[in-house]
């Protein structure tokens, strides 16, 4: 209890320390022109301004986060409804490995932001494009992570099955799948931080809504205290999907 | 005990060579040479042999984890083809589920076989009980000592209701002193239930104390040297004179044999 007091002294003083040295360089010492760098009290006041007025993009906050949190858990929960049982077939049994492993190593080494420009000419610019590129980037760390955590799954523990007279299917739900359980989490877990990055890569270039869109119209017309607002906003609400997802697991995963 | 009764496990000419494919060559490692052995029912067999002798790979062929070059094993006049819940196993190092607890993994056997959940509770509390881990029944393995951990891995073998259970150098990773606590436990649970057991180890006094009999185990390829039938009154007395002979003799054949074998191999 008193350690972790003492931690939250020391990342609150940290906290203070990086707004007031941002405010020193912009507020008081003027250190960069105000068109590029906006100070914390104006990046504040954007954020207020921005949950009610809809200017210059078109939407209030709100709406872009709804937009974005739409498109992002749309493309993450089809790949993780893909991606793990993909992987955990493909860890159990052998053809499965051999007929998908060649198209996934094939795929793997794409970056999920090469896919946007052959999805927006298949899907258009709307969420099924971007959920798409979400599902690729998704789709992969599930895979690799449940995958590994089935082979993970000790001889003895097999044969422990074994000798309880256990089928290789039984094994696998009773036996294997606890044992990948906490690798599966890990990896719904980097598969989310990876959609929220793809997410608004991909609202950069192609979108009518989204906190990517919001930043792009805001370096277009030069206001960044939208741009460092948003950002903000996307680093909040990153951390509250990944605490959702972490409190998830502590329900779920015993250690 | 008394030499009669119904055979409950028979090996005949058992074999067993290994084959590991290597960049080059291949490479054969025989195991097992023949080995012969008829165990009773409700008989304590324990298997003594030298450290890397194939202990573990007879139980694992009798288990049906693993099948024999040539040979047979017959369980109740039934041959192994095959793992069953008809044998169970207690291993070396703990096999318990971590993420299941005391209960939960003493009632694995039953309730994979999708037994009731008041008769597969009533069943492993009895277990639990008698292997002397009342109140633990919601710890989780993590939670226990080395020697607790294996308690719970000899309910569970138990609590399947098995014809044979195999114990594979249960106590090997045990200190001493919690060693021979687990040894008298064990003795105490046979007595109760009775069962056929099949037990792994090489350490003499342990073999001993537990046997009705004790079959010595050449070097690889392993066969059986020698058996002793062990007559000593239960509980037996680690320092007692007869227990003491017995050790020493023991221990020198199995000397003999191993400094024979590798003479033999020599000469190959």
């Amino acid at each position: 209890m008193k350690k972790s007091k003492k931690y939250m002294v020391i990342s609150t003083i940290s906290m203070v320390c990086f707004f007031v040295l941002w405010e020193m360089v912009t507020d008081v010492l003027h250190l960069f022109p105000v068109y590029s760098m906006p100070s914390p009290i104006k990046t504040f006041q954007a954020f207020f301004i921005k949950l009610v007025n809809p200017s210059p993009d078109g939407s209030v906050l709100l709406v872009h986060v709804a937009a974005s949190l739409q498109v992002a858990l749309t493309g993450y929960i089809f790949g993780a409804v893909v991606g793990i049982p993909l992987g955990i077939l493909m860890a159990w049994y052998k053809p499965v490995d051999l007929f998908v492993k060649p198209i996934f190593d094939l795929v793997r080494p794409i970056p999920p932001i090469g896919w946007v420009p052959i999805m927006i000419l298949l899907l258009g610019i709307d969420l099924k494009s971007k959920a798409m590129v979400i599902f690729v980037s998704a789709v992969i760390p599930c895979i690799i992570n449940s995958y590994s955590g089935i082979k993970q799954t000790s001889e003895v523990h097999i044969n422990v099955g074994k000798t309880f007279g256990l089928t290789k299917f039984e094994i696998l739900r009773k036996i294997a799948i606890p044992t990948a359980l906490p690798m599966i989490f890990t990896g719904l877990r980097v598969s989310l931080g990876v959609a929220w990055m793809t997410l608004v890569a991909a609202e950069l270039v192609a979108a009518t809504k989204g906190l990517g869109y919001m930043l792009q119209i805001a370096r277009t017309i030069g206001r960044p205290d939208i741009i460092v607002m948003g950002m903000l906003v996307i680093a909040g609400v990153g951390a509250i999907l990944t605490g959702t997802l972490e409190f998830l697991e502590k329900k779920f995963v015993r250690r | 005990m008394d030499g009669k009764g119904k055979i409950t496990v028979r090996c005949k000419d058992l074999c067993k060579t290994f084959y590991a494919k290597n960049r080059k060559q291949d490479e054969e490692n025989e195991v097992i040479r023949n080995l012969n052995l008829e165990v009773r029912e409700n008989e304590f067999l324990v298997l003594f042999g030298p450290g890397q002798c194939g202990k573990t790979t007879i139980l694992n062929l009798m288990a049906g984890l693993v099948e024999p070059t040539s040979g047979e094993i017959e369980v109740n006049g039934k041959k192994v083809d095959g793992p069953s819940k008809d044998r169970g196993m207690v291993y070396q190092t703990t096999a318990l589920f971590p993420w299941m607890s005391v209960m939960k993994n003493v009632s694995f056997g039953p309730r994979m076989q999708g037994v009731k959940k008041a008769e597969w509770k009533k069943r492993a509390q009895y277990y639990i009980d008698l292997v002397g881990l009342t109140g633990f029944e919601d710890s989780y393995p993590v939670k226990l000592s080395g020697g607790m951990q294996q308690r719970v891995g000899i309910a569970r073998a138990y609590c399947n209701d098995p014809d044979v259970i195999f114990m594979d150098e249960p106590f090997g990773h045990l200190d001493a002193q919690t060693r021979y606590l687990m040894e008298e436990e064990i003795e105490k649970i046979c007595s109760k239930e009775k069962r056929t057991v099949i037990f792994v180890t090489n350490n003499v006094e342990e073999a001993i104390y537990l046997a009705d009999r004790i079959v010595v185990l050449t070097d690889m390829p392993t066969t059986v040297k020698k058996e002793y039938m062990i007559e000593i009154p239960r509980p037996r007395d680690y320092t007692s004179k007869q227990f003491l002979s017995l050790r020493e003799e023991i221990t020198q054949c199995v000397e003999i044999s191993g400094t024979f074998e590798e003479a033999g191999h020599g000469d190959e």
